[in-house]
Formats: C-alpha cells, structure tokens, sequence
C-alpha cells in the first residue's frame, strides 16, 4: 500500500526534478498563491456572520474603496470615452455610418471598458493601499498581536474588504460608464469631422443597447474587485521579513492584480456570452 | 449548579496555568533554532528565560502563544497543545511583544478596548471602566488619547502591558520588556510584572537579557544558548554559575587586551 501511493509523488518529483527550475519555481509559487487565496476566502467566509457588528469598519472601508477612488475613476473614464469617439469618428470618416459611435462606445465602456477601467484603478489606488497596510501590520506584528488576542485577522481585516468592494464596485462601474458615454457624446459633437448631435449619439445606444449588456459589465467589475482586494491582502498579509518588504509586497500585489484582472477578463466574458 | 459552584467554576476559569514543553525543536530552512528543549513552567509562576541574542528565546515564545508550529516536540499550555489555535479560545494569554506591536492606526484607549469588544465582553461603560483601570494601574491615563507615534519607548512598554492586562489573561508571555528602557524605568516593569502576579496570580514567561530582573523577581530562571536550554534552576544560581558559558553571559568582563571580537575572528 505504501509503495503505490509513493509511487505517484516519486513521479511528480521526478518531473519536478527533471523540468528547469525557472519554470517549476514561478509555476509553484502561483499555485502556492492561488492555493493561500483560497484558504484565506474559506476563512473570511466563516465569519460573514459577525459582518453585521462590523458595520463601522464596513462603512470606512466603503469610504475607502468607493468615495475617494470615485474622482479618478471619472476622469479616467471621461477621456476614454473621448479617445473611443475620436478614433471610431476617425475610422468611420472612411466607412461612413457616424451614428454607430454612440454605439460602440456605449457598449465598449458598459461591457468592457467601464469595469476593466474601475478595476484598474482600484488595483492601483486601493489595491496598493491594502497591501501596504497589511504589510506594515504584518511586519509590525500587529497581525500577531491580534491573533494571540483570538481575533482572526481575516474576520477583522479582510472580511469587511470584500464586503465593501463588492458593495462599491457597481458604484464605480456605472460611474466609469455614465462618464465615459457623456465623454465620448461631448467629444462626437464638438469634433468637425464627426459632428454627431448627442440626440442621435443617444439614440443608436438605446437602439441597440439593453439592460443586459450593462449587467454584464457589472458582474465583471464584480468578479474583478473581489479578486483584486482577495490578493491584495492575501499578499499583504503573507509578507514576511522588514520594511523593504512592505515596499515589494506593494509592487507584488499591483503586479498580479492587473494579471488577475486581464486573465479573469477574458474567462469571465466567454463565460457571459 | 448551585452559587457556590458557580463560584468555583469561575474561579477556577480564571486561574493561572502550567505550560509544559516537550522535546520541542524548531528548524528554520534546515537551520536549527531550539534543540529539544523540555521544560514546565508552574501556574503562577514567573519564569525568566535568558540567553544571548539569537538564541531562539522569542521563537520558543512564539510556539508558547501558538505563533510558530514546532518541528518536533510539543507545547501544552494547560494541557492543550499550543499549536492548536482552539487553544487561544480555552486559555486566555497574552504576549507583550518586544516592539509593543500596538495597532498604530489606533489610539491607546481603542488599542486596550479592542479585545473586550471584539469578544463582546461587556458593554461600552464597562469596557471603558475596564481600560481605564488598567490605565491607572500603568499610570498611563494621560496618554489614552494619543496614537503609539506619539509615545516615548517606555509608554509604548506599558501600554502593551496594560493592553494585556485587559485581557485578564491567565498566562502572560513578555518578550523583552526591559530592553531599550533607562535602569529606573526597567526596575518600574519589572516590579509591574510582579504585581501582576501577585493580584491576579497570573503565570508569566519573560524573555530578557536584564539580570536585575531575573535576580528580582523570578521564581526559576533558563539560560537558552545556540538552541539548547543549558541551565535551569532557581534566581541564586544565577550569582555562581557552574557552566562557564553562562558565568560569562551573566558577568562578561571587558577585556581590552584580548578583546571578544578579535577570540572570534582568530
């Protein structure tokens, strides 16, 4: 009995052994991440229960996560909506039919752009702030410090993070795509080559356009968010040795969030369609 | 149950507690740290552990509060093994980290507060009576609306015992509360510590290299050296030790004509 089930792990091992190192290290320490991501979700899953009595750190995060990322995200989304006019304006002056601009930005900022957008920039400004906190509590034995004190630092610490993200990013996807339609319907008017009465820019997104395609966008930018804030502070709180570290686990947990978020992207859009 | 037993069963909740510690070894990537130390600590007890730096004093600690898993051996506090996270549910500890490690983004009042309200042990009035006692016992009132950045060394010493204190832990851990404090103010905490024992007859485990405290207020004393526990015995062995290695950490003479520095290099 002991020898079949050896058998298999020495052929893994082999395998291990015999493949270049710079492959199998970057491959383990993904499923090692993945792996740690997972624990750390089953562990804040069990405390959802005690999410009521945390309603204050639940608001301050929302704060966090939602009210301060909200002007970026505006002004972000307002250019991409422009630029997405602009060229489409640009390309058509060739083909012809201007009235479809509406329509394509509409339905590239509320399908795709509007929550890859949010989630970018909540990778990069919340994203980096969560890493850095938990980091520092880490490196600080603040972390140690709470869980000789039997308070799990995932109830405390994560758990009112993905509640708040999931709670604010449908907040900044609509507002990304709100911008970025009035952005790209400003830019249509005033550009001499294209011209398109915001009527009409209006009119061809209602046309084609339904509800559905903004849902879309939504459980992307849902899907996107939690993802974001699960390894952020996965990575945060995994971080192990001095303040140098703090700095690396930043670097880290931005790096792999916008991986995370381009990857998840295109699964989660064949699994929409 | 009748009050009487009531009585007893809470008092016997709250009593101090023995830790026992079994042939525990710990390995950091290959590199051994504790080398099968086996040794009990009674309830109620204040035992000091001493030892040369990197020695693995904290890191023997750490596994008494469950915070690193041992390579071999065990550690059963009140008869629970420490590795065991349920175990910090049974036993109430508390660890005075050697930095304080107290939440930075907090005040003082919400650092001590923290634990009676996450574990919902009382209401707001009585959590505030609560923190200000162990406050005033600290004499640390003044500084309970401040953030730890504001606090000198020795406040941040005393707010991480006081923080403890609000546990009303049954076993309390010190790692390093003497260090980096002026003589008047490490005699300050170590008489605290002793208090402590004597109000709340609570065991404690302290790391430190401060022999004055060792001499002051242990019951027993451990010498760690290179992960091996090479003395344990009562406060007065200390003044005569029979192991070399030990008299020379508890009395290093400076010898400048053949300094440490160069022995080791040579």
């Amino acid at each position: 009995m002991a020898a079949e089930t050896s058998q298999p792990s020495e052929e893994i091992e082999s395998i291990l052994t015999s493949a270049p190192k710079q492959v199998v290290r970057p491959l383990v320490r993904v499923l090692e991440g993945i792996g740690s991501c997972l624990r750390l979700l089953v562990e804040a899953a069990r405390h959802v229960p005690t999410l009521p009595r945390q309603f204050g750190r639940f608001i301050e995060q929302c704060y966090l996560i939602g009210y301060t990322t909200l002007p970026i995200v505006g002004i972000l989304s307002f250019f991409i909506g422009s630029v997405l006019a602009l060229q489409s304006g640009y390309a058509a002056t060739n083909i012809g039919p201007k009235q479809f601009i509406g329509l394509l930005v509409g339905l590239s900022m509320a399908r795709e752009l509007g929550p890859v957008m949010a989630a970018v920039l909540l990778a990069g400004r919340v994203g980096s702030a969560i890493a850095a906190e938990l980091a520092s509590m880490k490196v600080y034995q603040e972390v140690d410090a709470l869980e000789t004190m039997n308070i799990p630092p995932a109830r405390m610490l994560v758990l009112p993070r993905l509640a708040a993200v999931l709670a604010m990013m449908p907040v900044l996807t609509i507002m990304s795509d709100l911008v970025g339609w009035f952005g790209g319907a400003i830019v249509a008017k005033y550009t001499h080559f294209i011209s398109i009465e915001p009527a009409s820019y209006f009119a061809t997104m209602r046309q084609y356009m339904d509800f559905g395609d903004v849902l879309n966008g939504l459980v992307k930018a849902e899907v996107f968010g939690f993802g974001v804030v699960l390894v952020c502070c996965n990575i945060g709180l995994n971080t192990r040795g001095g303040p140098r570290e703090i700095g690396a686990s930043v670097t880290r947990a931005v790096v792999t969030s916008l991986i995370l978020i381009l990857v998840l992207d295109y699964f989660v859009t064949k699994a929409l369609m | 149950m009748n009050a009487s037993a009531t009585a007893s069963a809470s008092a016997r909740s709250a009593a101090a507690v023995g830790v026992s510690v079994e042939g525990l070894s710990k390995d950091f990537n290959g590199f051994p740290v504790l080398r099968e130390i086996s040794l009990t600590v009674n309830p109620g007890e204040i035992f000091v552990l001493m030892g040369p730096s990197g020695s693995g004093k904290s890191v023997l600690l750490k596994h008494v509060v469950g915070l690193e898993q041992p390579s071999a051996g065990r550690v059963l506090v009140d008869g629970h093994d420490a590795s065991d996270p349920a175990t910090r549910g049974r036993v109430r500890m508390a660890l005075v980290f050697q930095a304080g490690a107290l939440f930075n983004s907090m005040t003082v009042y919400d650092n001590l507060a923290l634990y009676p309200r996450e574990h919902r042990l009382g209401t707001e009035a009585a959590i505030r009576d609560k923190v200000m006692r162990s406050l005033q016992m600290l004499s640390l009132e003044n500084a309970a609306g401040k953030v730890p950045a504001e606090l000198s060394g020795g406040m941040r010493k005393r707010v991480a015992i006081a923080r403890a204190l609000v546990m009303e832990p049954q076993l309390m851990l010190y790692d390093e509360p003497t260090s980096e404090l002026d003589p008047v103010m490490s005699a300050t905490i170590s008489e605290v510590i002793a208090t402590l024992r004597e109000q709340y007859h609570v065991t404690s485990i302290v790391v430190s290299h401060d022999r004055d405290l060792a001499l002051g207020i242990a019951d027993r004393v451990g010498i760690l050296m290179g992960g091996r526990l090479v003395s344990l015995g009562p406060p007065a062995d200390l003044r005569a030790p029979a192991d070399p290695r030990v008299a020379d950490f508890l009395n290093p003479v400076i010898d400048l004509r053949n300094p440490r520095f160069r022995q080791l290099a040579g």
